[in-house]
């Protein structure tokens, strides 16, 4: 933590409140406090540190080192808004400072244009809201190409056919090849498919204050230790503390925003680590707490003039909520491919990105990677082939043998939005604080699934044609746990059905902003992180240029 | 149990490890709750031992074949389990659940950690795991010869599906 924090005091009306510390928030609080601006960031987990960042798997995966945690935000799960919903672990996010950046795989594809005009391109389509955004790949351009340098990508520009134009090369080489990325590459190729180097929000090379990858191998779900992975916490925050304008705050859980009587938001209510309630004041906030406890926040924060949540006219808060498609294929080799070492992906291919509904018969399009994110308990735990001894002799055999030759092959893909998948609140379940728990209803479109299993079959083909030994992939199912969390306060012209506009700007409420997976309009093809956070460079400058025109009310 | 579980063989197993100082650990800080199944299981398992040896009083007294016919009759998920697939899961068997999940964690736990299991990291040699948090590469067998990145041929239209 740095020294260099301003510590404001509740009463102090300071320029802006941030809500999460996350992907968009910490690039928001950064970018905020360099143009000048007196920025406090309400984070409500702990500031932990890379001394921190062990490889307990049972502290970290089990114990929710990182992560929200069930017990005390329970949560519950329907398929249909007439369905009752039942208590279940439907959802897992980064709950500390650097949000979920801190622990993800950091896969860092941009979208491609067709991300945002895909309404326009192929009509409408039956069951789902698909929609325009109100601004192009052109205009997020420049915010991916700030992203890849000030926060840090490792890729290889020009290596797919299928990228989109960009301004700039990445500012380092890829991360090294694994051995599941030579299998993968070899046999794309012998398929007539175009495989490359994935672009990885890791550290090929060293920066300032932060290492090269040392390829330790506990990546995903993992804190990095040495600073390798451009989390916020390692980048973005860094840089905000050292403007001495940003305080960052843990431990502060906010549960609603504040309006005075001309409907201009005042302040963040939340509670402190002693679960004592404080108040901060600011000329304007942005919420930033990710695709589910941001709406979860607007609806809390219901009031007289917005009895069915705050910012919500267009009934749109929570709602059109995208988790992206897609399935894992397990394939065993006869030589070792010790891809336990290093961090997840090094290649991918994105070939299917843009699929010809009357060929496949489906809307949809993805991209696969090879992979492998296991660490040592979870993959006897859970990665072996169906039907292998559970314990005993036999047991050992088999997970000594496949622990070093196995890898898998993810198919990501669309969502389609569709009205009633959501985040809303519980009507029973309380949170240990009191508060009504997140209720998630998802029911995937029809299409999603088709798709889902279409990606399948393609990793299926290209792990037989790399002389896989073992080839396995549970079957395609309804989703019903939540990691990708999209599209819930969708971006959009129209305030009847959009809930922020194109500057992140809510249609209601003049000094309140969104900017996170809630803003996407369409869920891309499955990695969604960079585009959160060029979205979050993007709406920087747009409410920069807001508050120094005076068009933010005071 | 846990020596059924994970046996040594050619290679050290859940003995070895020190798994069961990770268990005793384990009761006593993360998993507290498991303690009831701890409690409530072994009872019953020892009456199983009684059912299927009567001469037998405990299950540490059986032989070690013995022992796996004794699990194997608790294991109501492992294949060739099926018949007993309908039955109720008994205290028995969640008790053999849990010794089974808490025997792999404490034979395949980071050694460093404060766990005290995977006792001089026997656990990630007998995996292939090395012990090292840091690695260069070449990593495996199949990028050990790779010629650097080529470029995909330039075939070709977009080959879109």
């Amino acid at each position: 933590m740095s020294l260099d924090q301003p510590k404001y005091k509740t009463t102090d009306e300071v320029d802006f409140v941030i809500i999460g510390s996350g992907a968009a928030g910490g690039i928001l609080a950064k970018e905020l406090s360099g143009n000048g601006f007196r920025v406090v960031v309400l984070e409500q987990g702990p500031y932990l540190t890379e001394k921190d960042f062990v490889h307990d798997e049972i502290k970290v995966l089990n114990q929710d080192l990182l992560t929200n945690h069930p017990e005390l935000q329970p949560t519950t799960f329907r398929k249909t808004p007439q369905d009752k919903a039942k208590p279940q672990r439907a959802l897992v996010y980064g709950r500390l400072v650097g949000g979920t950046s801190t622990h993800f795989t950091a896969n860092f594809w941009r979208f491609h244009e067709i991300d945002f005009i895909e309404r326009s391109k192929v009509g409408p389509i039956a069951g789902a809201t698909l929609s325009d955004w109100p601004i192009t790949y052109a205009d997020l351009e420049p915010y991916y190409t700030k992203v890849e340098w000030e926060i840090g990508v490792s890729g290889l520009a020009g290596a797919s056919p299928f990228d989109p134009p960009r301004s700039k090369p990445y500012p380092m080489p890829p991360l090294p090849v694994k051995s599941s990325g030579v299998i993968f590459e070899r046999a794309a190729r012998k398929l007539g498919w175009h495989p490359f180097p994935a672009p990885m929000a890791i550290l090929s090379e060293p920066r300032p204050g932060r290492s090269a990858c040392i390829n330790c191998g506990f990546c995903l779900a993992f804190g990095c230790e040495v600073g390798a992975k451009s989390s916020s916490l390692a980048t973005a925050i860094r840089m905000a503390e050292k403007t001495g304008r940003c305080e960052i705050r843990p431990n502060s859980y906010v549960h609603r925003i504040d309006l005075d009587a001309n409907g201009r938001a005042t302040g963040a209510v939340y509670f402190d680590a002693q679960r004592n309630v404080q108040r901060q004041k600011a000329r304007a906030i942005v919420v930033c707490a990710n695709g589910a406890e941001t709406p979860r926040l607007l609806l809390l924060s219901a009031n007289k003039q917005f009895p069915d949540g705050l910012a919500n006219s267009s009934g749109y808060v929570g709602k059109n909520l995208m988790l992206n498609s897609g399935g894992v294929t397990t394939a065993v080799f006869d030589e070792p491919l010790n891809d336990y070492k290093g961090f997840a992906v090094s290649r991918i291919l994105h070939d299917f990105y843009e699929l010809d509904p009357d060929k496949v018969g489906f809307h949809g399009g993805g991209g696969l990677d090879a992979r492998f994110d296991m660490t040592p308990i979870g993959f006897a735990l859970s990665n072996l082939p169906p039907g292998s001894p559970r314990w005993g002799k036999a047991f050992k055999e088999v997970l000594s043998h496949n622990f070093t030759r196995s890898c898998e092959i993810f198919g990501h893909g669309t969502s389609l939005p569709v009205e009633n998948n959501s985040f809303s609140l519980d009507a029973d379940l309380k949170d240990a604080w009191g508060l009504p728990a997140l209720r998630l209803t998802y029911k995937d479109h029809p299409d999603d699934l088709k798709l889902s299993a279409w990606l399948n079959a393609r990793s299926a083909e290209l792990v037989d044609a790399a002389g896989a030994k073992k080839i396995w992939a549970p079957p395609v199912q309804e989703q019903q746990f939540a990691v990708h969390l999209l599209g819930t306060c969708r971006m959009g012209n129209d305030p009847q059905t959009s809930v922020i506009d194109s500057d992140h700007r809510t249609h209601d409420v003049k000094n309140l902003f969104l900017c996170d997976g809630s803003s996407l309009v369409t869920s891309g093809r499955g990695q969604p992180t960079m585009t959160i956070e060029a979205l979050a460079f993007r709406a920087a400058d747009r409410i920069t240029a807001l508050a120094k025109r005076g068009d933010l009310p005071t | 149990m846990s020596a059924r579980i994970i046996p040594t063989t050619d290679t050290p197993g859940a003995h070895e490890a020190g798994v069961i100082f990770f268990i005793d650990r384990a009761l006593a800080t993360f998993a507290k709750d498991d303690r009831k199944a701890y409690a409530l299981g072994l009872p019953e398992l020892q009456a199983r031992v009684r059912e299927l040896f009567p001469s037998i009083a405990k299950f540490s007294a059986a032989t070690s074949e013995q022992q796996d016919q004794i699990l194997q009759s608790l294991d109501d998920q492992s294949p060739g389990a099926g018949g007993r697939r309908s039955r109720r899961s008994t205290a028995a068997q969640t008790f053999f659940e849990t010794v089974r999940v808490h025997t792999i964690m404490g034979f395949l736990i980071d050694p460093d950690s404060d766990k005290r299991g995977n006792r001089d990291g026997v656990g990630w040699k007998v995996i292939g795991r090395e012990p090292e948090h840091m690695f260069r590469p070449p990593f495996g067998y199949y990028d050990k010869d790779y010629p650097g990145w080529q470029p995909n041929p330039p075939d070709t239209e977009k080959s879109k599906s």
